[in-house]
């Protein structure tokens, strides 16, 4: 396994300080409570954190109760990157204006609020070169709405707004490359992530704040209610995405690719699928050609990566 | 130095003008996205940006709806913010312009007041900030390039001030306005500094002390939060005069919530926004000359509605014509109109009162336009009433 710089080389060095403080309203088992309980570990100095309307921010913030020990801020669903920005601005102004202390800036959305209704907020942001961290938890679809689907949602998933009918095996189209988005921004640093391998996220995660410029982590982050399984699978589902090569674990560095987890001999894609209900009819016979779509683009995803790292060359 | 400094007269466009009086508050962040008639106003901010003039961070945002997401975050860092907007851009940051005020983010924003599309139209009318009406933003309207002025300096007093924590937009008319060259006076730079000094956002974010913003509220909650923000409304009056009375110090130029024009002993008083007030006072004082009891009534402060000053100043009035540069498609008439009707009612009054939606789309209002309706409301005193509530003024029909 390739990693990328240690500042955290066991998980005996990660901080024991919660800044995502228990008591939170996630679902047992949820897969995007754990990324951020991992991602405010990896914090280096006063941090602010912005969060998109979404599973966790509704519930981490139900007053009078916050699960947040650090600066939280919500405005609205699409404009996340846009509040960001502001803070990250204002503070810089007034740091050279009036001395104010400089803060980290992380914002945080779920994919409906960065595949879909953040992404033109997220480009202007990383177009104008703001210094702030952005992080997409991606459990591919509005899962505080109910699990509909999203520009996450990948080919065959079922979701309440892409049920598996009679004539249609769930949804139609393929998950957005929003990796290949980001980076098309030529910003310093942008890099995928699973729960499942807590160091690579939080290292990650700190490499990102230790860049003067934006940054972005897409992690990808199983949800019980949505995906269907019982909720003490969700770390063993993320790992299966990494093993089956469904959710490659790399980094854009200065539009350059690498792969951090190299999925040599990958696991049959049908072991990820089969643990979940949004997934299970792909393996009747009658949906082959769908499981056959959703084979094909992973390993085409997989072999472009591949290809770019041998490359080297700037996405 | 710049020579401006000790400029005290200059003749400016009213973005300009809105421009000088931003880079003289020596704001921190300016968020936005250009937009006709307001574009200049950014243009000429991002020039003084440029030539160290103004030492602020100014952001171009991707659409009017980041501008102003933009603006509430550095609001709440603690700097002193500035957008401007109108029409499509206005309609298209309806969403942020509640969560803004109701996140209590002092903001101001100019509004260069356009039409909204369909038809497409850059033209004057108050369409875009009828539809922000009710957003919890304080409203105030300029009547002049020097008004646009002034009241940008007294906007960043206002909304900062630690009781209220609420946005302004200044108005002002697209084209009549944004583009009029007109004289004015100008303060020194000292002077409004010691007006608007820096004083630090009281729940600015700190990392020793951290606080939630914009939190989820339920059922048993919200009402709440959503009265505690019209408490804080029913403040603003009392900041506004204040506010008022220090500038006339400095600038011996006097505000209040409303212009109110021969309205004393007025028979007929006619009520309008914006640039159109001018225009009006200008025939107003024509009819006085020969002795027709004619007032004019202006809003300075839309929002909060200054009923209680309207409604004094209408006591003794037979007849009223309000102008109404927007309309409620489907509603009662125009939204200024309801408004005056409320607040007559509310008061046991029931003088004559008829509702004139005029100008739509920068259809021009003129004198003449002004003096027939003059004549209409002598007219409806002698026959007890207008021949209809409401007139599509100029329309062709």
């Amino acid at each position: 396994m390739t990693t990328v710089e240690k500042y955290f080389k066991t998980i005996s060095d990660v901080p024991v300080e919660d800044y995502f403080a228990p008591g939170h309203r996630l679902c047992a088992g949820c897969g995007a409570s754990i990324a951020i309980k991992l991602a405010m570990k990896a914090i280096k100095s006063p941090t602010i954190v912005v969060n998109a309307t979404g599973c966790i921010e509704v519930a981490t913030s139900m007053f009078p109760y916050v699960s947040w020990r650090v600066p939280w801020v919500h405005v609205a669903f699409e404009n996340t990157a846009a509040v960001a920005s502001g803070i990250s601005e204002g503070l810089k102004i007034l740091n050279k204006k009036r001395g104010k202390i400089m803060y980290d800036v992380i914002a945080i959305g779920g994919d409906g609020g960065t595949f879909d209704i953040g992404l033109q907020a997220l480009s202007g942001a990383l177009e104008r070169g703001h210094k702030m961290l952005y992080i997409c938890y991606d459990n591919e679809a509005y899962m505080n709405t109910g699990v509909q689907r999203s520009g996450a949602t990948p080919i065959g998933a079922v979701t309440t707004t892409s049920p598996a009918g009679e004539i249609i095996p769930g949804k139609r189209e393929r998950k957005k490359d929003l990796i290949g988005i980001v980076a098309a921004h030529r910003i310093p640093y942008a890099a995928t992530a699973s729960i499942s391998h807590p160091l690579d996220f939080i290292n990650k995660v700190r490499k990102a704040l230790e860049i003067n410029g934006p940054t972005f982590i897409h992690v990808i982050t199983p949800c019980t209610l949505g995906w269907r399984y019982p909720p003490s699978l969700t770390v063993k589902i993320a790992r299966l995405a990494v093993e089956t090569r469904y959710f490659p674990v790399f980094e854009v560095e200065d539009g350059r690719v690498k792969i951090n987890i190299r999925v040599s001999r990958p696991k049959p894609l049908e072991e990820f699928l089969q643990v979940q209900g949004r997934f299970r009819h792909l393996l009747d016979d009658r949906n082959r050609d769908v499981l056959e779509a959703l084979k094909k683009q992973v390993e085409e995803n997989w072999n472009k990566l591949v290809k770019l790292e041998e490359l080297g060359v700037y996405i | 130095m710049s020579k401006l400094e000790y400029v005290r007269k200059m003749a400016l466009m009213g973005d300009e003008a809105v421009a000088y009086a931003v880079k003289q508050a020596d704001v921190d962040v300016i968020a936005a996205y250009p937009i006709t008639p307001q574009t200049i106003i950014v243009e000429r901010l991002s020039k003084y940006v440029a030539d160290g003039e103004l030492n602020a961070s100014f952001i171009q945002a991707e659409s009017e709806h980041s501008a102003l997401s933009i603006c509430i975050g550095s609001a709440l860092a603690g700097a002193r913010t500035f957008t401007s907007t109108a029409s499509q851009g206005l309609a298209l940051m309806h969403e942020v312009l509640y969560i803004a005020s109701s996140m209590r983010a002092p903001i101001v924003m100019a509004i260069a007041n356009r039409a909204l599309n369909s038809p497409l139209n850059i033209h004057c009318d108050h369409s875009d900030i009828m539809g922000a009406r009710d957003t919890g933003w304080i409203h105030l309207f300029a009547n002049n390039v020097q008004q646009a002025y002034d009241l940008t300096l007294m906007a960043f007093k206002i909304s900062e001030d630690p009781d209220l924590l609420i946005p302004v937009s200044v108005n002002l008319d697209g084209f009549i306005l944004t583009h009029s060259i007109e004289p004015l006076e100008v303060l020194l730079d000292e002077e409004v500094h010691q007006f608007i000094p820096h004083e630090p956002y009281p729940h600015e974010i700190d990392f020793g002390n951290p606080l939630a913003y914009g939190v989820m509220a339920l059922p048993d909650t919200y009402m709440e939060f959503k009265r505690q923000f019209q408490e804080a409304m029913l403040k603003v009056p009392e900041v506004f005069h204040k506010t008022t009375r220090e500038f006339y110090t400095i600038s011996g130029r006097t505000y209040k919530s409303l212009t109110s024009y021969f309205t004393e002993d007025a028979e007929a008083v006619v009520i309008a926004l914006g640039s159109t007030v001018e225009t009006l006072k200008y025939v107003a004082r024509k009819f006085r000359e020969k002795n027709i009891k004619v007032g004019v009534l202006g809003l300075t402060m839309y929002r909060p509605f200054p009923e209680k000053e309207i409604v004094k100043v209408l006591e003794n009035v037979r007849c009223i014509a309000v102008l109404d540069r927007a309309y409620s498609y489907g509603g009662v008439g125009g939204p200024l109109y309801t408004d005056i009707l409320a607040s007559l009612y509310k008061n046991g009054m029931k003088p004559i009162v008829a509702d004139f939606v005029y100008g739509l789309g920068g259809r021009d209002f003129k004198l003449t336009d002004s003096e027939e309706i003059f004549r209409k409301m002598m007219k409806a005193i002698e026959c007890n009433g207008f021949e209809r509530d409401i007139y599509w003024w100029g329309v062709k029909e």
